[in-house]
């Protein structure tokens, strides 16, 4: 996967495989993201993407493959890789005993500064995080919001020229959300590389330069979101039927608009991809009503990162591959 | 949002940095501060006032001969509960940001020894201060003072390193906590409370035989002036012993690849 490399990439992934134990958790990943650029890594819960983080946090070492990060080999140059990024956790990681002025300026003191370059720069990402207010507080008492921005805060002491996300959305409110992915933006209007792992689609859509989904321990799909999304179709039509006998004769009369049963495998559901217009909706209908098919309940709906498991993993590929790169399964 | 020149880290900047956050954190875990100021002065009441009316000290007053003891059981429980900070920062993932930034991670370690190291001296202070006014009457030079006050510092380091060792191995904060529990019932089993003579012999044969005993009759024998014998060398080598290999212990756990 070697498109996007006119500049040097950011992070440059080869062959990376980690097992723990039998559990062959990554299996061969490639990856390149190009600096200045975020990167988003879907995948569902033990797809690797925390694994894959880890690894190029320095954190864990790779069972075989290489890791190069800023120019420094993950195993070799473990330093070097660490002086390049910055990195907030699933978890946040916040010091819940100090406040929150507190933890910025251990970081700083951490990452070298003096005694006042360390509390001028805990008050200059305080006021960027919208913490003043709370800078005298302890981070135990912080709201997750207000966590995981003290958190991000931390990770970004040092001025990283790259940054790991590993999904920092998780469990906030709608309005923290979208206050972390103006931050996100904002960085990497800076000049920031930023590798963002998310289970929500929408995130890596409203985010991400380019997306790549992790699946059985491998890239099984690289691309823009539009690449991903058009993939999958824009919308889904749901399609819901009085009986499973219903559903086959329905399957069948709209096998070319490529109809499948949806990723939670209900019995009597069918899914249709759609631009979500009247006409392709009407388009549908009337085929069913032609075949004497009667759907009892009909719904549009975004597709979510479930859809996009299905189609990539079906048996023979599914759909033709547009143009999306597809790994090899 | 400025992106700032990197400097460079001056020598120990991570070290000194991991110690203040140690103290501050002892001084604002309160349950654990008042458990460790509260135990010596409990512990001093119930051995002298309870325990002590019904012990047999052959000629030397109770309240002489326990001091000791009290004192390294206090240390010991205070070093201990370094298992629950280090455990508290591994599972939380403190350990790993640390382990993501260019410095030697495993100051984390000291910096929660240096902490046990000084929270202990205060709380054995305290313990000497509540023993002086139930009648404790030590007969120490200030050389003899200085000497116990050493072993102290001595056997809470070694203590304090491996706490901080089982605060590595830990899968819980639970278990980290159990082993606080444990190393408080060391004491029990040595001379600290009941002279060992009064023992059933395979009892007061490990009683003669773990580090406890050396390191209170040494104490004892500073404080009042009881004999020493070989007890002194015990002590000191069981203790630098302790903490060599817990240091190693630590400093391996520390850099050994996780699990997962």
């Amino acid at each position: 996967m070697a498109a996007h490399s006119d500049p040097p990439a950011a992070i440059r992934v080869d062959g990376l495989r980690k097992a723990f134990g039998r559990r062959r958790v990554l299996d061969g990943v490639d990856l390149a993201v190009a600096p200045g650029t975020v990167h988003a890594l879907l995948g569902a819960n033990g797809a690797g993407k925390t694994t894959l983080v880890r690894i190029l946090a320095t954190l864990l070492r790779p069972d075989a493959g290489a890791a190069v990060v800023g120019g420094h080999d993950v195993v070799r140059d473990p330093q070097g890789v660490r002086r390049a990024i910055g990195v907030t956790g699933q978890h946040t990681s916040v010091d819940e005993l100090l406040t929150g002025a507190e933890n910025l300026r251990m970081m700083a003191r951490l990452a070298g500064f003096d005694r006042r370059a360390a509390r001028a720069r805990a008050d200059e990402l305080l006021a960027t995080f919208g913490l003043e207010d709370a800078a005298g507080r302890r981070a135990g008492t912080y709201s997750g919001g207000m966590r995981r921005r003290l958190d991000l805060a931390a990770s970004l002491v040092a001025g990283p020229r790259i940054l790991y996300l590993d999904e920092p959305t998780t469990g906030l409110d709608a309005r923290s959300r979208l206050g972390l992915w103006q931050l996100v933006a904002e960085l990497r209007d800076r000049g920031t590389t930023i590798l963002l792992t998310t289970q929500i689609l929408d995130e890596a859509d409203r985010l991400a330069d380019r997306v790549a989904v992790l699946g059985g321990g491998r890239v099984v799909a690289e691309g823009t979101p539009d690449e991903l999304k058009r993939w999958v179709g824009a919308e889904l039509l749901e399609l819901a039927f009085a009986s499973a006998a219903d559903r086959a004769a329905a399957a069948e009369a709209l096998a070319v608009a490529g109809a499948r049963p949806p990723a939670t495998a209900e019995p009597r559901v069918l899914q249709v991809p759609t631009d979500g217009s009247g006409d392709h909706v009407r388009h549908v209908l009337d085929r069913l009503a032609a075949h004497g098919v009667h759907a009892e309940h009909v719904t549009t709906r975004r597709p979510s990162l479930d859809d996009v498991f299905l189609v990539l993993t079906e048996p023979g590929g599914g759909r033709p591959a547009g143009d999306l790169a597809v790994a090899a399964p | 949002m400025s992106t700032p020149t990197r400097p460079r880290p001056a020598p120990l900047a991570a070290e000194l940095t991991f110690v203040g956050r140690g103290l501050r954190h002892s001084r604002r875990n309160p349950d654990a501060l008042v458990l460790a100021l509260a135990l010596p002065v409990f512990v001093m009441v119930l051995f002298v006032h309870v325990f002590g009316t019904a012990i047999d000290t052959a000629g030397t007053r109770y309240v002489d001969y326990v001091v000791p003891g009290v004192i390294l059981l206090c240390a010991g429980f205070g070093a201990s509960s370094t298992a629950v900070g280090v455990c508290e920062d591994v599972l939380g993932g403190t350990v790993d940001r640390f382990r993501t930034l260019p410095v030697r991670s495993a100051a984390v370690l000291t910096g929660h020894v240096v902490a046990s190291l000084c929270r202990n001296l205060v709380s054995t202070a305290l313990v000497v201060g509540v023993a002086l006014a139930l009648g404790f009457r030590p007969d120490a030079t200030p050389l003899e003072w200085a000497a116990a006050a050493g072993l102290v510092v001595l056997v809470v380091l070694a203590l304090t390193w491996v706490s901080a060792a089982v605060g590595l191995v830990a899968r819980s904060v639970e278990a980290a906590s159990a082993f606080s529990f444990l190393v408080s019932f060391v004491p029990y089993v040595s001379s600290a409370f009941v002279p060992t003579d009064a023992m059933s012999p395979w009892l007061r044969w490990v009683a003669d035989h773990q580090p406890a005993t050396p390191v209170v009759d040494t104490l004892r024998g500073l404080l009042t002036g009881t004999a020493v014998g070989t007890a002194g060398w015990w002590a000191v080598a069981w203790s630098v012993g302790l903490l060599a290999a817990a240091r190693v212990w630590a400093g391996w756990l520390f850099r050994r690849p996780p699990r997962a």
